[in-house]
Protein backbone atom coordinates (compact mmCIF):
# COMPACT_ATOMS: atom_id res chain seq x y z
CA UNK A 1 0.00 0.00 0.00
CA UNK A 2 2.81 2.38 0.87
CA UNK A 3 3.77 2.82 -2.79
CA UNK A 4 0.46 4.57 -3.44
CA UNK A 5 1.03 7.23 -0.86
CA UNK A 6 2.37 9.73 -3.40
CA UNK A 7 -0.66 9.35 -5.64
CA UNK A 8 -2.99 9.68 -2.68
CA UNK A 9 -1.19 12.75 -1.48
CA UNK A 10 -1.67 14.28 -4.91
CA UNK A 11 -5.38 13.45 -4.83
CA UNK A 12 -5.59 15.09 -1.44
CA UNK A 13 -3.76 18.11 -2.75
CA UNK A 14 -6.16 18.63 -5.62
CA UNK A 15 -9.30 17.92 -3.60
CA UNK A 16 -8.33 20.04 -0.65
CA UNK A 17 -6.95 22.79 -2.89
CA UNK A 18 -10.33 23.06 -4.55
CA UNK A 19 -12.13 23.14 -1.20
CA UNK A 20 -9.86 25.79 0.22
CA UNK A 21 -10.32 28.02 -2.81
CA UNK A 22 -14.03 27.99 -2.05
CA UNK A 23 -13.38 28.78 1.60
CA UNK A 24 -11.15 31.71 0.66
CA UNK A 25 -13.84 33.06 -1.65
CA UNK A 26 -16.66 33.10 0.81
CA UNK A 27 -14.54 34.37 3.68
CA UNK A 28 -12.96 36.84 1.28
CA UNK A 29 -9.46 36.24 2.60
CA UNK A 30 -6.30 34.57 1.41
CA UNK A 31 -6.00 30.98 2.60
CA UNK A 32 -3.06 28.61 2.17
CA UNK A 33 -2.62 24.90 2.75
CA UNK A 34 0.34 22.78 3.66
CA UNK A 35 1.26 19.86 1.40
CA UNK A 36 -1.14 17.09 2.39
CA UNK A 37 0.21 14.08 4.22
CA UNK A 38 -1.10 10.67 3.28
CA UNK A 39 -0.46 7.79 5.64
CA UNK A 40 -1.75 4.40 6.65
CA UNK A 41 -2.24 4.34 10.37
CA UNK A 42 -3.08 1.32 12.52
CA UNK A 43 -6.10 2.28 14.61
CA UNK A 44 -4.39 1.74 17.95
CA UNK A 45 -1.72 4.21 16.84
CA UNK A 46 -3.98 6.94 15.56
CA UNK A 47 -3.57 9.04 18.71
CA UNK A 48 0.16 9.21 18.06
CA UNK A 49 -0.33 11.05 14.78
CA UNK A 50 -3.15 13.49 15.45
CA UNK A 51 -1.58 15.76 18.03
CA UNK A 52 -2.87 16.63 21.50
CA UNK A 53 -5.60 14.07 22.07
CA UNK A 54 -7.28 16.07 24.83
CA UNK A 55 -7.28 19.44 23.03
CA UNK A 56 -10.77 20.92 22.60
CA UNK A 57 -11.85 21.08 18.97
CA UNK A 58 -14.91 21.89 16.91
CA UNK A 59 -15.50 19.24 14.29
CA UNK A 60 -17.71 18.85 11.28
CA UNK A 61 -17.83 15.25 10.19
CA UNK A 62 -19.55 13.93 7.11
CA UNK A 63 -19.93 10.45 5.71
CA UNK A 64 -19.33 9.97 2.01
CA UNK A 65 -20.87 7.05 0.13
CA UNK A 66 -21.10 6.14 -3.54
CA UNK A 67 -18.43 4.46 -5.69
CA UNK A 68 -16.04 5.18 -2.89
CA UNK A 69 -16.73 5.68 0.78
CA UNK A 70 -15.06 7.38 3.67
CA UNK A 71 -15.39 10.00 6.34
CA UNK A 72 -14.52 13.64 5.78
CA UNK A 73 -13.52 15.68 8.77
CA UNK A 74 -12.83 19.34 9.43
CA UNK A 75 -11.27 20.18 12.75
CA UNK A 76 -10.88 23.64 14.19
CA UNK A 77 -9.50 24.77 17.53
CA UNK A 78 -12.20 26.58 19.54
CA UNK A 79 -10.95 30.14 18.95
CA UNK A 80 -10.67 29.55 15.22
CA UNK A 81 -14.18 28.14 15.00
CA UNK A 82 -15.49 31.23 16.80
CA UNK A 83 -13.55 33.51 14.44
CA UNK A 84 -14.98 31.74 11.42
CA UNK A 85 -18.54 31.94 12.73
CA UNK A 86 -18.08 35.62 13.56
CA UNK A 87 -16.85 36.38 10.04
CA UNK A 88 -19.55 34.42 8.29
CA UNK A 89 -22.36 35.93 10.33
CA UNK A 90 -20.72 39.36 9.95
CA UNK A 91 -21.01 39.83 13.70
CA UNK A 92 -18.90 42.44 15.54
CA UNK A 93 -15.46 41.01 16.45
CA UNK A 94 -15.47 39.38 19.89
CA UNK A 95 -19.28 39.29 20.13
CA UNK A 96 -19.54 35.53 19.63
CA UNK A 97 -18.09 33.64 22.58
CA UNK A 98 -19.60 30.20 22.23
CA UNK A 99 -20.63 27.91 19.43
CA UNK A 100 -24.40 27.89 19.80
CA UNK A 101 -26.92 26.29 17.49
CA UNK A 102 -26.56 29.05 14.93
CA UNK A 103 -22.78 28.69 15.01
CA UNK A 104 -23.08 24.93 14.58
CA UNK A 105 -25.29 25.39 11.52
CA UNK A 106 -22.81 27.82 10.03
CA UNK A 107 -19.89 25.47 10.57
CA UNK A 108 -21.81 22.48 9.23
CA UNK A 109 -22.66 24.44 6.12
CA UNK A 110 -18.99 25.38 5.69
CA UNK A 111 -18.11 21.72 6.06
CA UNK A 112 -20.76 20.74 3.56
CA UNK A 113 -19.45 23.15 0.94
CA UNK A 114 -15.83 22.12 1.49
CA UNK A 115 -16.71 18.43 1.26
CA UNK A 116 -18.62 19.13 -1.94
CA UNK A 117 -15.61 20.90 -3.48
CA UNK A 118 -13.23 18.18 -2.35
CA UNK A 119 -15.39 15.47 -3.89
CA UNK A 120 -16.04 17.40 -7.10
CA UNK A 121 -12.31 17.68 -7.70
CA UNK A 122 -11.65 14.00 -7.08
CA UNK A 123 -14.78 12.97 -8.98
CA UNK A 124 -13.71 14.99 -12.01
CA UNK A 125 -10.35 13.30 -12.03
CA UNK A 126 -11.55 9.75 -11.53
CA UNK A 127 -15.10 9.76 -12.93
CA UNK A 128 -16.33 8.29 -9.68
CA UNK A 129 -19.62 9.35 -8.15
CA UNK A 130 -19.90 10.37 -4.52
CA UNK A 131 -22.92 10.88 -2.34
CA UNK A 132 -22.15 12.98 0.72
CA UNK A 133 -24.51 12.55 3.68
CA UNK A 134 -25.56 15.52 5.79
CA UNK A 135 -22.86 16.91 8.07
CA UNK A 136 -22.69 16.23 11.81
CA UNK A 137 -21.21 18.48 14.47
CA UNK A 138 -19.44 18.11 17.79
CA UNK A 139 -17.30 20.16 20.12
CA UNK A 140 -15.12 17.93 22.27
CA UNK A 141 -11.68 16.45 22.90
CA UNK A 142 -9.82 15.74 19.68
CA UNK A 143 -9.23 12.06 20.45
CA UNK A 144 -12.87 11.35 21.25
CA UNK A 145 -13.93 13.00 18.00
CA UNK A 146 -11.53 10.91 15.94
CA UNK A 147 -12.28 7.58 17.60
CA UNK A 148 -16.04 8.09 17.37
CA UNK A 149 -16.02 9.19 13.76
CA UNK A 150 -13.92 6.19 12.80
CA UNK A 151 -16.53 3.76 14.03
CA UNK A 152 -19.52 5.86 13.06
CA UNK A 153 -20.80 3.47 10.46
CA UNK A 154 -19.43 0.28 11.87
CA UNK A 155 -16.08 0.75 10.27
CA UNK A 156 -13.92 -2.00 11.60
CA UNK A 157 -10.74 -1.93 9.56
CA UNK A 158 -7.45 -2.38 11.36
CA UNK A 159 -5.77 0.40 9.45
CA UNK A 160 -7.07 3.70 8.26
CA UNK A 161 -5.82 5.82 5.41
CA UNK A 162 -5.55 9.36 6.54
CA UNK A 163 -5.09 12.28 4.18
CA UNK A 164 -4.45 15.33 6.24
CA UNK A 165 -3.57 18.94 5.68
CA UNK A 166 -3.40 22.14 7.63
CA UNK A 167 -5.02 25.31 6.36
CA UNK A 168 -4.00 28.73 7.49
CA UNK A 169 -4.74 32.35 6.72
CA UNK A 170 -2.44 35.24 7.43
CA UNK A 171 -4.96 37.90 8.37
CA UNK A 172 -7.10 35.94 10.75
CA UNK A 173 -7.50 32.77 12.71
CA UNK A 174 -9.34 30.39 10.46
CA UNK A 175 -6.75 27.67 10.38
CA UNK A 176 -7.77 24.10 10.94
CA UNK A 177 -7.18 20.52 9.93
CA UNK A 178 -8.81 18.62 7.08
CA UNK A 179 -8.77 14.89 7.20
CA UNK A 180 -10.26 12.21 5.00
CA UNK A 181 -10.45 8.65 6.23
CA UNK A 182 -10.97 6.25 3.37
CA UNK A 183 -12.79 3.04 4.08
CA UNK A 184 -10.01 0.68 3.04
CA UNK A 185 -12.31 -1.34 0.79
CA UNK A 186 -12.71 1.82 -1.27
CA UNK A 187 -9.07 2.28 -1.81
CA UNK A 188 -8.76 -0.41 -4.47
CA UNK A 189 -11.54 1.28 -6.46
CA UNK A 190 -9.73 4.58 -6.37
CA UNK A 191 -6.35 3.14 -7.34
CA UNK A 192 -7.87 1.22 -10.25
CA UNK A 193 -9.51 4.37 -11.55
CA UNK A 194 -6.18 6.14 -11.38
CA UNK A 195 -4.57 3.34 -13.37
CA UNK A 196 -2.29 2.23 -10.53
CA UNK B 1 -2.31 22.49 14.61
CA UNK B 2 -3.18 20.47 17.69
CA UNK B 3 0.29 20.24 19.13
CA UNK B 4 1.02 17.26 21.23
CA UNK B 5 1.00 18.02 24.94
CA UNK B 6 3.86 16.54 26.88
CA UNK B 7 2.51 14.01 29.29
CA UNK B 8 4.17 13.45 32.61
CA UNK B 9 3.32 10.56 34.83
CA UNK B 10 1.92 11.51 38.24
CA UNK B 11 4.82 11.98 40.69
CA UNK B 12 7.11 10.34 38.19
CA UNK B 13 4.94 7.24 38.28
CA UNK B 14 5.03 5.05 35.23
CA UNK B 15 2.27 6.07 32.84
CA UNK B 16 1.01 3.43 30.44
CA UNK B 17 -1.06 4.55 27.45
CA UNK B 18 -3.80 2.42 25.95
CA UNK B 19 -4.73 3.05 22.30
CA UNK B 20 -8.01 2.32 20.54
CA UNK B 21 -8.79 -1.41 20.45
CA UNK B 22 -5.98 -2.19 22.87
CA UNK B 23 -5.56 -3.18 26.50
CA UNK B 24 -2.71 -2.86 28.97
CA UNK B 25 -2.24 -4.68 32.22
CA UNK B 26 0.02 -3.66 35.08
CA UNK B 27 1.10 -4.18 38.66
CA UNK B 28 1.68 -1.30 41.04
CA UNK B 29 2.80 1.38 40.81
CA UNK B 30 1.53 2.61 37.49
CA UNK B 31 -1.17 4.76 35.99
CA UNK B 32 -2.90 3.19 33.03
CA UNK B 33 -4.56 5.79 30.83
CA UNK B 34 -6.80 5.76 27.81
CA UNK B 35 -7.56 8.99 25.99
CA UNK B 36 -10.25 9.80 23.51
CA UNK B 37 -13.14 7.66 24.65
CA UNK B 38 -16.13 8.89 22.67
CA UNK B 39 -18.65 6.24 21.78
CA UNK B 40 -15.93 3.72 22.70
CA UNK B 41 -16.04 2.21 26.20
CA UNK B 42 -13.15 1.90 28.64
CA UNK B 43 -13.22 -1.11 30.97
CA UNK B 44 -10.96 -1.52 34.02
CA UNK B 45 -10.48 -4.76 35.90
CA UNK B 46 -8.78 -4.50 39.27
CA UNK B 47 -7.85 -6.87 42.04
CA UNK B 48 -7.40 -4.74 45.17
CA UNK B 49 -5.83 -7.56 47.14
CA UNK B 50 -2.99 -8.34 44.74
CA UNK B 51 -2.97 -4.81 43.31
CA UNK B 52 -3.05 -5.91 39.73
CA UNK B 53 -5.24 -4.33 37.13
CA UNK B 54 -5.72 -3.29 33.57
CA UNK B 55 -7.63 -1.11 31.16
CA UNK B 56 -9.27 -2.01 27.86
CA UNK B 57 -10.53 0.38 25.15
CA UNK B 58 -13.28 -1.25 23.06
CA UNK B 59 -14.74 0.30 19.92
CA UNK B 60 -17.61 -1.92 18.95
CA UNK B 61 -20.20 -4.13 20.66
CA UNK B 62 -20.29 -7.60 19.14
CA UNK B 63 -18.19 -9.25 16.47
CA UNK B 64 -21.23 -11.04 15.03
CA UNK B 65 -22.71 -7.68 13.95
CA UNK B 66 -19.77 -6.92 11.70
CA UNK B 67 -18.41 -8.70 8.69
CA UNK B 68 -14.73 -7.93 9.17
CA UNK B 69 -12.10 -7.09 11.72
CA UNK B 70 -12.36 -10.19 13.89
CA UNK B 71 -8.60 -10.69 13.92
CA UNK B 72 -8.28 -7.83 16.35
CA UNK B 73 -10.32 -9.06 19.30
CA UNK B 74 -9.78 -6.04 21.57
CA UNK B 75 -11.90 -4.01 19.18
CA UNK B 76 -15.07 -5.77 20.28
CA UNK B 77 -16.64 -5.94 23.73
CA UNK B 78 -17.69 -9.57 23.47
CA UNK B 79 -14.32 -10.83 22.15
CA UNK B 80 -12.03 -8.35 23.85
CA UNK B 81 -13.13 -8.63 27.48
CA UNK B 82 -12.38 -12.39 27.82
CA UNK B 83 -8.91 -11.95 26.25
CA UNK B 84 -8.25 -8.98 28.52
CA UNK B 85 -9.44 -10.94 31.57
CA UNK B 86 -7.09 -13.79 30.74
CA UNK B 87 -4.16 -11.39 30.63
CA UNK B 88 -5.15 -9.77 33.94
CA UNK B 89 -5.30 -13.21 35.57
CA UNK B 90 -1.96 -14.18 34.04
CA UNK B 91 -0.38 -11.06 35.52
CA UNK B 92 -1.33 -12.24 38.98
CA UNK B 93 -4.87 -11.16 39.69
CA UNK B 94 -7.21 -13.45 41.56
CA UNK B 95 -10.57 -13.79 39.88
CA UNK B 96 -12.44 -13.68 43.22
CA UNK B 97 -11.20 -10.15 43.91
CA UNK B 98 -11.70 -8.70 40.46
CA UNK B 99 -13.99 -5.71 40.09
CA UNK B 100 -14.85 -3.81 36.95
CA UNK B 101 -15.44 -0.12 36.30
CA UNK B 102 -16.63 1.23 32.97
CA UNK B 103 -16.72 4.66 31.31
CA UNK B 104 -17.59 6.05 27.88
CA UNK B 105 -20.31 5.20 25.39
CA UNK B 106 -21.25 8.77 24.58
CA UNK B 107 -23.34 9.92 21.65
CA UNK B 108 -20.93 12.55 20.36
CA UNK B 109 -22.45 14.07 17.28
CA UNK B 110 -25.48 16.22 16.59
CA UNK B 111 -27.06 16.52 13.16
CA UNK B 112 -29.51 14.85 10.87
CA UNK B 113 -27.51 11.87 9.57
CA UNK B 114 -29.53 8.99 10.98
CA UNK B 115 -27.01 6.34 9.98
CA UNK B 116 -24.15 8.11 11.67
CA UNK B 117 -22.89 6.39 14.84
CA UNK B 118 -26.07 4.24 14.99
CA UNK B 119 -26.30 4.54 18.79
CA UNK B 120 -23.02 2.71 18.91
CA UNK B 121 -22.24 4.21 22.32
CA UNK B 122 -25.34 2.72 23.87
CA UNK B 123 -24.81 -0.62 22.15
CA UNK B 124 -21.22 -0.67 23.41
CA UNK B 125 -22.32 -0.07 27.01
CA UNK B 126 -24.93 -2.80 26.78
CA UNK B 127 -22.48 -5.32 25.26
CA UNK B 128 -19.84 -4.56 27.90
CA UNK B 129 -22.34 -5.06 30.75
CA UNK B 130 -23.61 -8.27 29.21
CA UNK B 131 -20.12 -9.72 28.65
CA UNK B 132 -19.00 -8.91 32.20
CA UNK B 133 -22.18 -10.48 33.56
CA UNK B 134 -21.53 -13.67 31.62
CA UNK B 135 -18.00 -13.74 33.04
CA UNK B 136 -19.46 -13.12 36.53
CA UNK B 137 -17.46 -9.96 37.13
CA UNK B 138 -19.17 -7.28 39.16
CA UNK B 139 -19.35 -3.72 37.84
CA UNK B 140 -18.76 -1.50 40.86
CA UNK B 141 -18.84 1.89 39.13
CA UNK B 142 -19.96 3.42 35.86
CA UNK B 143 -19.74 6.76 34.14
CA UNK B 144 -21.43 6.18 30.82
CA UNK B 145 -23.62 7.76 28.16
CA UNK B 146 -24.20 11.46 27.66
CA UNK B 147 -22.73 13.42 24.79
CA UNK B 148 -19.17 14.11 25.92
CA UNK B 149 -15.88 12.31 25.35
CA UNK B 150 -13.82 11.04 28.27
CA UNK B 151 -10.31 10.23 29.42
CA UNK B 152 -10.09 7.30 31.85
CA UNK B 153 -7.22 6.50 34.26
CA UNK B 154 -6.59 3.56 36.55
CA UNK B 155 -4.14 3.87 39.46
CA UNK B 156 -2.85 0.38 40.08
CA UNK B 157 -1.77 1.13 43.65
CA UNK B 158 -5.20 2.11 44.89
CA UNK B 159 -7.55 0.91 42.18
CA UNK B 160 -8.88 4.45 41.90
CA UNK B 161 -10.40 5.26 38.56
CA UNK B 162 -10.44 8.88 37.43
CA UNK B 163 -12.56 10.22 34.60
CA UNK B 164 -11.87 13.52 32.87
CA UNK B 165 -14.25 15.34 30.52
CA UNK B 166 -13.91 18.56 28.58
CA UNK B 167 -15.18 21.53 30.59
CA UNK B 168 -16.05 19.66 33.77
CA UNK B 169 -14.38 18.62 37.01
CA UNK B 170 -12.20 15.56 37.15
CA UNK B 171 -14.09 12.88 39.04
CA UNK B 172 -13.42 9.57 40.67
CA UNK B 173 -15.75 6.69 39.97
Amino acid sequence: MEQYVDALREIGNIGIGNAVTALAQFLNIKVSITVPQASFVPIEGIFDVIGDVEAPAAAVVQRVEGNLSGTMMFLFPEQNALEMVTRLLEAPPGSITEIDEMGQSVLMEVGNILTGCFLTAIGGMTRLTFIPAVPMFTFDMLGSIISSSLLCTGMVEDKVLLIETEIFAEECLVSGDFAFFFDIGSLATLLTKLGL
Amino acid sequence: MFEKARRLGLNGMLEIQVGIAEFKVGREPAVIVTLGLGSCVGVTLYDGFNRVGGLLHVMLPRVADFTRGAHKPAKFADLGIPVFLKEVLKTGADRRFLEAKIAGGAQMFTGADRKFELNIGERNIEAVRETLKTLKIRIVAEDVGGSKGRTMMLHTVSGRVIVRMLGSQVKEI
